[in-house]
């Protein structure tokens, strides 16, 4: 029976395999955007807003810079896999919310693959699985990048 | 002196290790050492100010009264402050504002922790989805050598640093660390020694990220007035810094996902890790340019030049120039770690910003054997941890 694809944290990105967007928030007054997501007090020091709608962020950014995960992350890391992979993380730059954004880079691409500056595309992947549901959470990729190793 | 400064009467430190008891000792150990010091009375102090214990001491992450209990109740007022790798600073700044408020005459200033072995990880248990410091292990795996090598990886592409500049500081850090008898690590270590350790988070090494360890320190604080009676020219602090970063903080920190976003207000002129030491400056009336040591959160070997940059010792992208050039190294115009730094200590978390004035007192009154920094009138602390916080201590001699 295929597991249920359920994404790792709820709100933070859409499930649209083909066009996966992050999902922030902008305040209705002043229309600075957060993420994750902010639904109570705009962090703006010269707003009061307590209104926000929620917003898909770019799908593409420059990479402001990378490492690896080259030791398996303590608890509650989960690792997908025995034994454990080291993965490459990336902090990219959205141009148009000017906003650096973490996340794990998409298995097959290590730090050497990467150079700050480059263009990063988000990609949905699984994160990890138990007996009735594969985890899922948003990843950067390389532009022009194979397709991920993660499960279609 | 100006009235705003307040007298260090005594230091004191239980050696950084990894000893596994429990983290009353070291700060107990710490406080009698600062007290002895000071020629100071366990009973006439007035304010026991003390940095959080963050995890594997007593439950309740508790520290000031704890501490107080150990040394035996006396009735002084007591707080207790947390502010991440800033809790020893501003523990510090508490004392320092009773004192300068004439609140008290005398304060104790103590911190000491008990760490676990390995990475630094969420306390407790159980899912928390809406606690990025749960959620960034749970998602990313991103512990905090992560974004250490973030900021490390960026300063290669950005200013052509290498891993083996990286190397080098630990290697400098690591001949003060062996002579200091505080320090857990003692080893001397090479370039190549350095760079056949285990990668962590690329570009850095097992030896280039700071371990977890157990240890204590401790200030006498005093108004200038009670120090006259006991000593004719203590050291002094001029000035204590713990300035929250300014929206839109644009560069990612622990524990976050993300940075703020700059689409709508303009980038502050003066980023949050400057503005740590600025602040300090201002405070204090001085410059960069009057620092002779300083103490800085070496987190990893990179990041200690982050902070050359940060506390205005060069502009961005010139640190590599002052590490190559040795200005930074014991010997130099502007040594930076002569303690040894987090390389040689390791990270007792509510201990270290102490920690970092107990060595620039000990350098200030000349009394850092093994690493001295010759004629040193002035120093400078600055450190940075989770959720925003920072903090720099201007020590004058």
């Amino acid at each position: 029976m295929p597991k249920q694809r359920t994404p790792a944290v709820a709100g933070w990105f859409t499930l649209d395999a083909a066009r996966p967007a992050l999902l922030g928030t902008r305040c209705t007054a002043c229309g600075t955007v957060f993420f994750p997501r902010e639904e109570t007090f705009c962090r703006s020091p010269l707003c009061q807003g307590t209104e926000f709608e929620e917003v898909e962020l770019s799908r593409r950014g420059r990479l402001w810079s990378y490492t690896s995960n080259s030791y398996q992350p303590p608890a509650p890391f989960v690792p997908p896999t025995e034994p454990y992979q080291p993965f490459a993380i990336a902090a990219v730059e959205l141009e148009r919310e000017r906003m650096v954004v973490l996340g794990q880079v998409v298995a097959g691409v290590g730090v050497d693959g990467l150079e700050v500056g480059m263009e990063m595309e988000l990609v949905l992947d699984t994160l990890n699985e138990d007996a009735e549901n594969e985890y899922i959470v948003y990843k950067w990729k390389p532009v022009g990048a194979a397709a991920s190793g993660g499960k279609s | 002196m100006t009235a705003r400064e307040v007298a260090i009467l005594g230091v004191g430190m239980h050696p950084w290790g990894k000893w596994g008891r429990n983290f009353v000792e070291y700060g107990v150990a710490a406080a009698q050492a600062a007290l002895a010091d000071a020629g100071v009375a366990w009973k006439d102090v007035q304010f026991v100010a003390g940095g959080e214990t963050i995890r594997n001491g007593y439950p309740g992450y508790v520290a000031g009264a704890s501490i107080a209990q150990a040394l035996g109740w006396n009735g002084a007022q007591v707080t207790s402050s947390y502010g991440a790798c800033a809790s020893g600073s501003q523990a510090i700044a508490t004392a320092r504002a009773q004192i300068l408020a004439g609140i008290c005459d005398v304060a104790l200033v103590v911190g000491a922790d008990t760490t676990p072995k390995g990475f630094f990880a969420p306390a407790g248990s159980g899912d928390r989805t809406r606690d990025p410091d749960w959620l960034r292990f749970r998602l990313l795996g991103a512990t905090n050598p992560v974004y250490f090598g973030l900021y490390a990886r960026r300063r290669m592409d950005l200013y052509g640093d290498t891993e083996r500049d990286f190397a080098q500081v630990k290697v400098k850090n690591s001949r003060c660390g062996a002579a200091n008898p505080n320090a857990r690590y003692r080893q001397i270590y090479t370039v190549d020694e350095v760079l056949a350790s285990a990668m962590v988070s690329d570009p850095l090494r097992l030896l280039q990220i700071c371990a977890t360890s157990d240890g204590g320190a401790a200030l006498v604080l005093s108004s200038l007035a009670y120090a006259r009676k006991l000593t004719t020219k203590p050291v002094t602090i001029a000035a204590v810094s713990t300035v929250t970063p300014r929206f839109p903080q644009t560069v990612i920190e622990m524990p976050n996902f993300a940075t703020d976003s700059a689409a709508t207000l303009p980038v502050p002129d003066v980023s949050f890790k400057d503005s740590i030491a600025k602040v300090a400056y201002e405070q204090a009336g001085l410059g960069p340019e009057d620092v002779n040591v300083a103490e800085v959160y070496d987190l990893s070997s990179a990041l200690e030049l982050d902070w050359y940059e940060n506390i205005g010792l060069c502009k961005p992208g010139e640190a590599v120039k002052l590490l190559r050039d040795g200005v930074t190294s014991l010997g130099g115009k502007q040594p930076v770690n002569p303690s040894g730094g987090l390389g040689a200590f390791g990270e007792a978390i509510p201990a270290q910003a102490i920690a970092q004035v107990c060595e620039l007192t000990w350098q200030l009154r000349g009394q850092a054997a093994g690493r001295q920094v010759e004629g040193a009138r002035v120093g400078v602390t600055a450190n940075q941890g989770l959720f925003g916080h920072g903090s720099a201590v201007v020590v004058k001699g």
